[in-house]
Parts: C-alpha cells; sequence; structure tokens
C-alpha cells in the first residue's frame, strides 16, 4: 500500500514520541505516529507509580500517564498506528518506513523516539527459564510469588522500585548489586534500606540459574574475592538497564560506542538531514519520563523549522 | 471483533479441557499493560480463525488456583490446550505476526 509523502512519521510511543506527537500535530504537521505492536505507551506501561511528573500532585500510574498522553495525541489531526516500523529508508529527502504489515509509508522527516529495551544477563538458561521464574516486569509477575523468597538483580532507581513494589507479595526480596552500595537516588535507596522484608546480596552477580522446569536457585559470584553461593529463590526480576532500540539506524544514523543516537549540539537533529532523535534512544544519563518529553517537543519543534524551509 | 469470552476456574474444566477444538487459553491482569496489548491482537485472530481455534481469556486475579495449577509465572502466557494438554505455550506478548506463527499449526 502505497501512501501520500507526509511531513513527519513519529516511530515510537513513550513519553517522547508521544509529546513529539503532540506538538507535530498543533503545528499542523498532521504525523503519523507508530506505537509499536506490543511496546505501545513504552517503558512506562511497565511500572507502577509515577511521583516525579509534574502535574500529578498525588502521582499517576505509568500506565494511566501513557494512556493520557495518547488521548491528548488523539485530540489533534494525527494519525497512530498500532505497529512496529521494520525498516527504515532515511537518507533521501523523502524518508520511507515500512511497518509490519509490509505497508509503507513516506515522509519529508522523521522523528525518532524507539527508546530502550531490557538488557539481559546473558547467562545460561535465561531465556529458557523467563516466564518460568525469571523476569524484567515486576508490575506484570510479581502477583505470582506471593509468600515466595524471590530477588532483584541490579542497583539503580527501577531495581529498588522493582524490589519494593514486590514487597507486597514476596516472603522477602534479596536484592543483587554487583557494588558494595546501590547506584539508586537517596529516596529510593533510603526507601529500600528501611523495608523489612530487602536483603541485600553486595559484591554479587548471578553466574548461574537453578531449577527444572522453574527457577529455584541462583548461583552468585563475589565480585571482590570470586566466592560463589546459591540462594533458593523462586523469582529472579532483572532490572540491569537498558540498552538503545537503535538497530534500524545502525549504519545510518551516527550512534556513540553503545549504540545511543548522537544529536548535534543541544538541538534533537541528527547526522542525516530531516533525522530527529529523542527520549531514552539519545540519553543515558538522564533517562525521565520528563526529560524524554522534553526532549520529543525539541524534536518536533526542530522538524517543524526543518520542514519550513 | 467482538470481546473474548472469560473462562473461570469454574467452567475451566468443560470450556477448556473439554473442548473438541483446540482452545487458547489468555491469561491476564488487569494491572498488566503488556496483557492490554496482546488482547486486540488476540481478538483480530479469533474474528479470523474462531472456525479453527477458541481463544478465551483468563483473568489471574479472579482465578487463581488455574494459574498456579498450570504453573503460570508471568503473564501474558498464553497456552493451547488440546484434548486437556497444553500443546502449546506462548510467554510475553508479541506483534500479530509473531502470534500467528506461533499458532501457524492450529490456524
Amino acid at each position: 500500500m502505497e501512501q501520500d509523502v507526509r511531513e513527519v512519521i513519529i516511530v515510537g510511543s513513550g513519553p517522547a514520541g508521544y509529546t513529539a506527537a503532540i506538538y507535530a500535530a498543533r503545528a499542523q504537521l498532521n504525523p503519523i505516529i507508530f506505537e509499536g505492536a506490543i511496546t505501545a505507551g513504552g517503558a512506562l506501561m511497565n511500572t507502577t507509580e509515577v511521583e516525579n511528573f509534574p502535574g500529578f500532585p498525588e502521582g499517576i500510574m505509568g500506565p494511566a500517564l501513557m494512556e493520557n498522553m495518547r488521548a491528548q495525541v488523539a485530540r489533534f489531526d494525527a494519525q497512530l498506528i498500532t505497529d512496529d516500523v521494520t525498516s527504515m529508508d532515511l537518507t533521501g529527502d523523502i524518508k520511507t518506513v515500512v511497518d509490519g504489515e509490509g505497508n509503507t509509508y513516506k515522509a519529508r522527516s522523521v522523528i525518532l523516539a524507539m527508546g530502550s529495551a531490557y538488557r539481559k544477563l546473558g547467562i545460561d538458561r535465561e531465556q529458557e527459564l523467563s516466564g518460568h521464574g525469571v523476569s524484567w516486569c515486576a508490575t506484570c509477575d510479581g502477583f505470582f510469588f506471593r509468600d515466595q523468597d524471590i530477588a532483584v538483580v541490579g542497583g539503580g532507581d527501577s531495581a529498588i522500585e522493582e524490589a519494593t513494589f514486590l514487597t507486597r507479595f514476596a516472603r522477602s526480596v534479596t536484592l543483587i548489586h554487583r557494588r558494595g552500595e546501590l547506584r539508586a537516588s537517596k529516596i529510593m535507596a533510603d526507601r529500600a534500606h528501611n523495608d523489612p522484608k530487602i536483603k541485600f546480596a553486595w559484591n554479587s552477580e548471578v553466574v548461574e540459574l537453578h531449577g527444572e522446569p522453574k527457577l529455584s536457585g541462583v548461583t552468585l559470584r563475589d565480585t571482590q574475592n570470586g566466592d560463589l553461593r546459591t540462594i533458593d529463590v523462586t523469582g529472579l526480576f532483572v532490572a540491569i538497564g537498558h540498552d538503545p532500540r537503535s538497530e534500524l539506524v545502525k549504519g545510518v544514523v551516527d550512534l556513540d560506542a553503545e549504540g545511543y543516537v548522537l544529536t548535534q549540539g543541544t538541538s534533537a537533529a541528527t547526522n542525516v538531514p530531516g533525522v530527529f532523535a529523542c527520549g531514552d534512544l539519545v540519553d543515558h544519563t538522564y533517562r525521565q519520563a520528563i526529560t524524554a518529553a522534553g526532549s520529543g517537543c525539541k524534536a518536533a519543534l526542530d522538524a517543524e523549522r526543518y520542514l519550513a524551509h | 471483533m467482538g470481546a473474548l469470552s472469560a473462562v473461570t476456574d469454574a467452567d475451566f474444566q468443560s470450556v477448556v479441557l473439554n473442548s473438541t477444538k483446540p482452545v487458547l487459553v489468555d491469561f491476564w491482569a488487569e494491572w498488566c499493560g503488556p496483557c492490554k496489548m496482546v488482547s486486540p491482537i488476540l481478538e483480530e485472530i479469533a474474528a479470523l480463525h474462531g472456525d479453527k481455534i477458541t481463544i478465551v481469556k483468563l483473568n489471574v486475579d479472579e482465578n487463581p488456583a488455574t494459574a498456579a495449577n498450570y504453573g503460570v509465572t508471568s503473564i501474558p502466557t498464553m497456552n493451547v490446550y488440546q484434548g486437556g494438554e497444553i500443546v502449546k505455550q506462548i510467554i510475553g506478548a508479541k506483534p500479530k505476526a509473531g502470534l500467528l506463527a506461533d499458532l501457524a499449526a492450529f490456524i
């Protein structure tokens, strides 16, 4: 199916993609937004309470925040497509984007907002035990571990959020972290330290998964002296960070060594004319809903300026 | 394209296990974001292939016994039952093309 040449296509639907869409739509650029077949709403769809997004004094649930952003896009002249993008040709004046159904879309500019994906542990049996005790989504799966001993891997804010959330269900939550102190913000770290259900396995990394057909324990290696020990857990929630979802634009758009899209100066412009990037795809420093939204706004304004020339 | 019908702990035996047709059971819950993504895709598949496979939903909050019985620890989990046995298990949300590929043997 061939389409007319549009002004702007937005790939991705987290806070960055939706904010770019709101700005582009209000600028009457009639954007197409590819929300993703199963990832629509982005990373916040798997979170619980968001307490730090301004404008919600009582906090708001992550999925509700994203539903609100989507509804705000839908108020304006914009076309939301719940599908993945499978390939992009970004180099010419007219950009081409192909979706999961094989439909082709053309536009004079593209805003990349694909976000990031959960990082895996990269150890044996991780895939086999995923859904059988190994999980990347506490809010999806925590419920199934009522009165059980489980563990969370990671030391950042998202690991603490998962661990704290999981104490609602679990008998105990062991936080496995390869350093001797948390990387998380002070408020989150204090929350973890003050939670009687949370235990800590410091200077530890997971090297082996046990159990058949479900997880029954993990072997930890001490990062200081190499000692091995096994702890009995029926659930292991992995929160060791994210990798940018830049594989579709690799080799075309400049990326840094970790795969994040590089933007020019304080703008959202990439090295390819007419291609802009925002959100977690470009940001390995802040990674907040509000910074993603802000960069989505910048990308839309930059695209609008580019299209005016 | 209508909403999928719901099964419960009480009627799981009669609706799913005793069915002569393959039945896909979507284990889901209100609080599960990825479940909400997969639900409309399953509705589409049911509308297209409802003659060959029955697709139903099971709310794990309201029906913990069945979820525990089948060792579901992650949702969405989609189990296909044929002759009372699990013949296929899909864990995690996938795009339509991925689900159709996983279900190719049944549709």
